[in-house]
């Protein structure tokens, strides 16, 4: 528990989406996970990004509309999604040779808990209690291993206050040493050989605060600014 | 070689006891529910299912729970995601007490290893899992600096799949992402059944565009189209 701990004010979920966003380039191959990543794609429209859904489809489009429901054609979240122009679909098992081959460019993925050296939890709450290695790993393991940038997306602290930043993970961990860039209410944050580099902290905030409720120490970038939108 | 037989149930009717049985379906999409239904009132026990979830978009599985059917399930995502709605879960249930077994691994190792066992392969090496809970009791080894898990290959007694459209000889066009598990499973089952919405004759379907060659494939039913909003609440 971090008890330095006071409510810091932030980035909503959606204007988290909206800073990966602009962390995406053009012609890129884009895998979004379940969550706040998946609001990334309401910021990308119209731009020159793909996004795999790992159900096996590329150029997934937005949601679908009411009445504009085809049962057949949904994301990893079941949720019934649109075709745009230069589609295509393939088997599951084609779609993770793709992630595990290194072809996505970036894989946007939530966390439990992320660590110093970039180890990623995410695919297992302990509080679910479920017997030992044993829960819904899904993709997350694929797309964390195969995706050559994995960015994540997340709160910076949970409800609780505690932190999700943390020295080492104490939750199981979906892959170690993969995540790139932590994008989260508070700031944003390279992962980096020398630790973890405080790059940008949301509009008001100091790198003081932000390290108060960020466990391992952030090295405070020279220079470090505020989120821009 | 007509493999079209005259109802789904004497499709499943010879699965016996004990048998391991990969079903294919994402969630709701492509999900056999008319053959996982004709299992039910089959009754066959002791058996083991491999598909991605148990529940979750796929009730039909629960009911071969309910019923004591299941043994053992092999699964990536097996579990539903609101921690609620697992708790009243017949499957969650059963596993928590010790009355189902359950291996889960990841997604992509998961169809990788009944690709494998379809290909011929006894397993393969992946990145996939290291340093995690799936290192368990497998092979670690490196090639090229990085560290690899020897996954072995799964060779299921039947499969059980769906398609869009098939032809009375076992080729099989699926539709946009219900396709997901269904090819990699029905080459994986050494017994295969699909169901299929629509049923021709052989030429029927244009040959450069069938995701399951018919060789692949041992039965073949015509079903019914269900309509259904997806969802895995």
């Amino acid at each position: 528990m971090n008890e330095n701990h006071r409510q810091l004010h932030g980035l909503s979920r959606e204007l988290i989406a909206l800073r990966i966003a602009n962390e995406l380039e053009d012609g890129t191959y884009v895998n979004l996970g379940i969550g706040i990543p998946t609001l990334v794609s309401n910021w990308i429209e119209g731009r020159d990004i793909v996004l795999q859904a790992e159900i096996g489809m590329l150029n997934t489009g937005p949601l679908a509309a009411h009445g504009q429901v085809d049962q057949d054609l949904i994301n990893a979240s079941c949720q019934p999604v649109t075709e745009l122009p230069g589609a295509c679909y393939f088997s599951d098992c084609e779609s993770f040779a793709m992630i595990r081959g290194g072809y996505m460019d970036v894989a946007v993925l939530g966390a439990l808990q992320v660590s110093e050296k970039g180890d990623l939890a995410g695919w297992n709450n302990p509080e679910r209690g479920f017997p030992e290695r044993i829960g819904n790993i899904g993709g997350s393991m694929d797309l964390a291993v195969g995706a050559r940038r994995v960015i994540v997306a997340m709160e910076h602290t949970t409800r609780d206050g505690d932190f999700k930043i943390v020295k080492q993970c104490a939750y199981p961990v979906t892959a170690l040493g993969v995540v790139k860039l932590i994008v989260t209410d508070l700031a944003v944050i390279d992962v980096t050989p020398e630790g973890l580099v405080l790059r940008e902290v949301a509009p008001g905030l100091s790198a003081q605060e932000v390290q108060s409720v960020t466990e391992p120490k952030l090295i405070i970038s020279p220079v470090l600014k505020e989120i821009h939108l | 070689m007509d493999k079209v037989y005259p109802s789904i149930d004497a499709a499943v009717a010879d699965i016996p006891d004990g048998a391991s049985i990969a079903v294919g379906g994402f969630f709701t999409a492509g999900s056999p529910v008319h053959l996982l239904q004709a299992l039910a009132r089959q009754g066959a026990k002791n058996l083991t299912v491999i598909c991605q979830s148990m529940g979750p978009g796929n009730e039909d599985v629960t009911t071969l729970v309910t019923q004591g059917q299941v043994k053992k399930a092999v699964c990536n995502y097996p579990f539903y995601r609101s921690a609620t709605r697992g708790a009243s879960s017949p499957f969650e249930k059963a596993v928590r007490s010790g009355q189902v077994e359950l291996e889960v691994y990841p997604m992509g190792t998961f169809i990788e290893k009944l690709r494998a066992g379809a290909a011929g392969l006894a397993g393969f090496y992946t990145p996939t899992g290291v340093g995690t809970v799936v290192e368990h009791g497998k092979e670690k080894r490196s090639f090229n600096d990085r560290d690899y898990l020897l996954e072995l290959a799964i060779n299921p007694d039947y499969a059980f799949v769906y398609a869009w459209r098939g032809d009375r000889v076992g080729n099989l066009t699926c539709r946009k992402t219900a396709r997901n598990y269904n090819p990699e499973m029905a080459a994986a089952g050494t017994i295969t059944i699909a169901a299929v919405e629509e049923l021709v004759e052989p030429g029927g379907l244009d040959p450069d565009k069938i995701h399951v060659p018919g060789i692949y494939v041992q039965r073949v039913v015509k079903v019914e189209r269900r309509n259904y909003i997806p969802s895995i609440e």
